[in-house]
């Protein structure tokens, strides 16, 4: 499952978020990572730096993009500049897939830069799924959507999160990047079974996981990516996997942001999972009477 | 169409982006003074430990936060000179009025300059001061990011005529500024460009910089060019007559026209002036800043 066509057929393992901080480490060490993830917006710029170091990443690793700024959810119509420059960036990293969020966040041409909240409902869906196409059509790569973490809900919203999503990738014919930390976050933010929500998720669309850490407050759990993953995200994580097999799994660490090694050491946890995950395929297929792959990639 | 979708997310949009109070939680009433726990009732659900007003502060907050932390990245130079207190209410005033239309948060400043010059208040009575630092950080930002053409090769460079049109490197910014607020500013910030890389993650509070004041800024008359070199912006001070010069040649005019440009206001002997031009010109084109004239 985890190669698909929502991820252009790819086998990736365990990549951790390319950030600043780790850029004189990644060039002068070049230690062995299996992919990086980008945020789009930091180099759909005209030259400089990140693009010098964009160029020596790519010449050593395989990259993929994560936009946060098309917003598919927003009513308004999509950026033509935004598009362009995606789709130049796209062209330079050559990105088997690129994923942004199942959110709004700019309307009447004016942006907050946050990750709004949907309301969940048919027209927001449907809405949502013809941009994800539109962006899709534009940009030639396969387009998948990542679930957000929410602090409030409307009261507008006619079905739940999950309901929402599968509805919108229904429509769209895209992937999902599953973020098992978002699920846990709005999950304790608004009182839902985490399981129910990955058991929900049509596993057969899941192109990439994403796992973070987060922050608890007295009244909510804030997104903020400046801890290692707690707990009860490694058991939905593992949850993921045993659903969808061994996905492309990505480790976001932006704020607080340690050694590169530390943050690699934890991203590199998740392969315990998708070790288990690659037998249990294994061993459906044999049941199966399937022909096993060959070796598998040494753990890293 | 799009009726209900759009109306929601302009509500939402218009809450959000209300001002803070001076402590930063969420005003209990708007602008036209409305009532903000009224307002967000109406299409926020409230949970077991948070009412609407409460879910839709974090939002609001969450925000600001994101824009005060990208701008005062952006202007530690501004904070510098105008102090904590009033460029905090400058950066207020200036975001409140100009919500950012851009995807990137490395355009958040680009309407500062015209802005403060248009409100001379929040900056009395360090307005140019205030506005040189300004127009340096933000060309600090531009030239770092810009993009870099191929140089004029060597081969042009000797067969140029009076009539031929060359062009700048776009990462060159051309600056004449009435205070030394270069060197002011390389005591102060470390070599970047907009603070802005995207992500996506929150932020659980309001990240407080360090904050250093600067103090006894020259006033002089400078030309700057703020450029790139090897990926690092640099501020190069340059004469009179080559401010004058690049700008014609910025401006897209004839070499012989630039050369007119270069010392329309210039005390040069005339005797020197063969010579200054020829060395300016290996110069720059040493520096890469020279390219040829494309059609965009
Ligand atoms: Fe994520």
């Amino acid at each position: 499952m985890p190669a698909n066509r929502f991820n252009g057929f790819t086998d990736y393992g365990v990549g951790i978020g390319l950030r600043i901080p780790h850029y004189r480490h990644i060039l002068e060490q070049k230690p062995v990572v299996d992919w990086f993830e980008i945020i789009s917006e930091n180099y759909m710029v005209d030259g400089g730096r990140p693009m010098t170091v964009l160029d020596s990443i790519l010449d050593q690793y395989r990259v993929v993009q994560h936009g946060v700024s098309m917003y598919f959810g927003s009513a308004d119509p999509l950026n033509r500049e935004h598009l362009l420059r995606l789709k130049t960036l796209a062209r330079r990293t050559k990105t088997p897939w690129l994923s942004d969020h199942l959110c709004w966040g700019s309307i009447d041409g004016r942006y907050t830069h946050d990750l709004l909240p949907m309301p969940y409902t048919l027209e927001a869906a449907r809405i949502t799924a013809a941009k994800i196409r539109q962006v899709q059509d534009f940009v030639e790569v396969p387009v998948v959507v990542e679930n957000v973490s929410s602090y409030a809900e409307f009261h507008m919203s006619q079905m739940t999160e999950w309901e929402f999503l599968n509805e919108v990738v229904e429509q769209a014919d895209c992937g999902i990047l599953l973020d098992v930390n978002n699920i846990y976050v709005s999950s304790q933010n608004h009182g839902f079974d985490p399981c129910t929500y990955v058991d929900a998720v049509p596993a057969e669309r899941v192109a990439q996981i994403h796992i973070a850490g987060h922050s608890k407050f007295e009244k909510y759990i804030l997104d903020t990516h400046d801890h290692p993953v707690l707990d009860p995200v490694w058991d939905l994580y593992a949850r993921a996997i045993e659903r969808c097999g061994p996905t492309a799994t990505l480790l976001e660490w932006d704020d607080n942001i340690p050694s590169f090694d530390e943050v690699h050491a934890e991203a590199l946890k998740a392969n315990r999972f998708l070790q288990a995950g690659k037998i249990r395929e294994e061993e459906s297929l044999r049941n199966a009477g399937m022909p096993v792959e060959p070796e598998l990639e040494p753990v890293r | 169409m799009t009726g209900e979708l759009h109306q929601l997310q302009r509500r939402m949009a218009a809450a959000v982006m209300q001002p803070l109070t001076l402590d930063e939680t969420m005003r209990k009433r708007d602008r036209s003074g409305r009532d903000n726990h009224a307002e967000a009732a109406g299409f926020i659900r409230p949970n077991d430990r948070l009412d609407s007003f409460e879910r839709l502060e974090i939002y609001n907050r969450q925000y600001w936060f994101r824009l005060f932390s990208s701008f005062e990245e952006d202007f530690t130079g501004l904070q510098a000179v105008l102090g904590r207190k009033k460029f905090q209410a400058l950066m207020r005033a200036y975001l409140e009025s100009n919500p950012s239309t851009s995807f990137s948060l490395r355009n958040l400043g680009s309407r500062l300059l015209e802005w403060s010059c248009d409100n001379p208040q929040w900056t009395a009575p360090l307005g140019e001061l205030s506005q040189d630092m300004m127009s340096l950080e933000w060309a600090h930002i531009e030239s770092f990011d810009s993009a870099s053409r191929p140089v004029l090769p060597v081969e042009t460079m000797t067969s140029l005529s009076e009539e031929t049109q060359i062009s700048l490197q776009p990462h060159v910014r051309l600056l004449k500024l009435h205070h030394a607020v270069d060197n002011a500013l390389i005591a102060l910030r470390s070599d970047s460009g907009s603070s802005n890389s995207s992500s996506n993650s929150a932020t659980a509070s309001r990240i407080v910089r360090r904050f250093r004041a600067v103090s006894g800024v020259n006033h002089e008359t400078i030309y700057l060019a703020v450029h790139r070199y090897e990926d690092t912006v640099y501020y190069k001070r340059l004469r009179l007559e080559d401010f004058y010069l690049l700008q014609a040649i910025q401006e897209g005019r004839t070499l012989m026209d630039a050369i007119d440009a270069a010392f329309e206001f210039s005390v040069m002997p005339e005797a020197e002036r063969p010579g200054y031009v020829q060395s300016a010109f290996q110069h720059w084109m040493s520096l890469g800043w020279l390219c040829e004239v494309t059609s965009d």
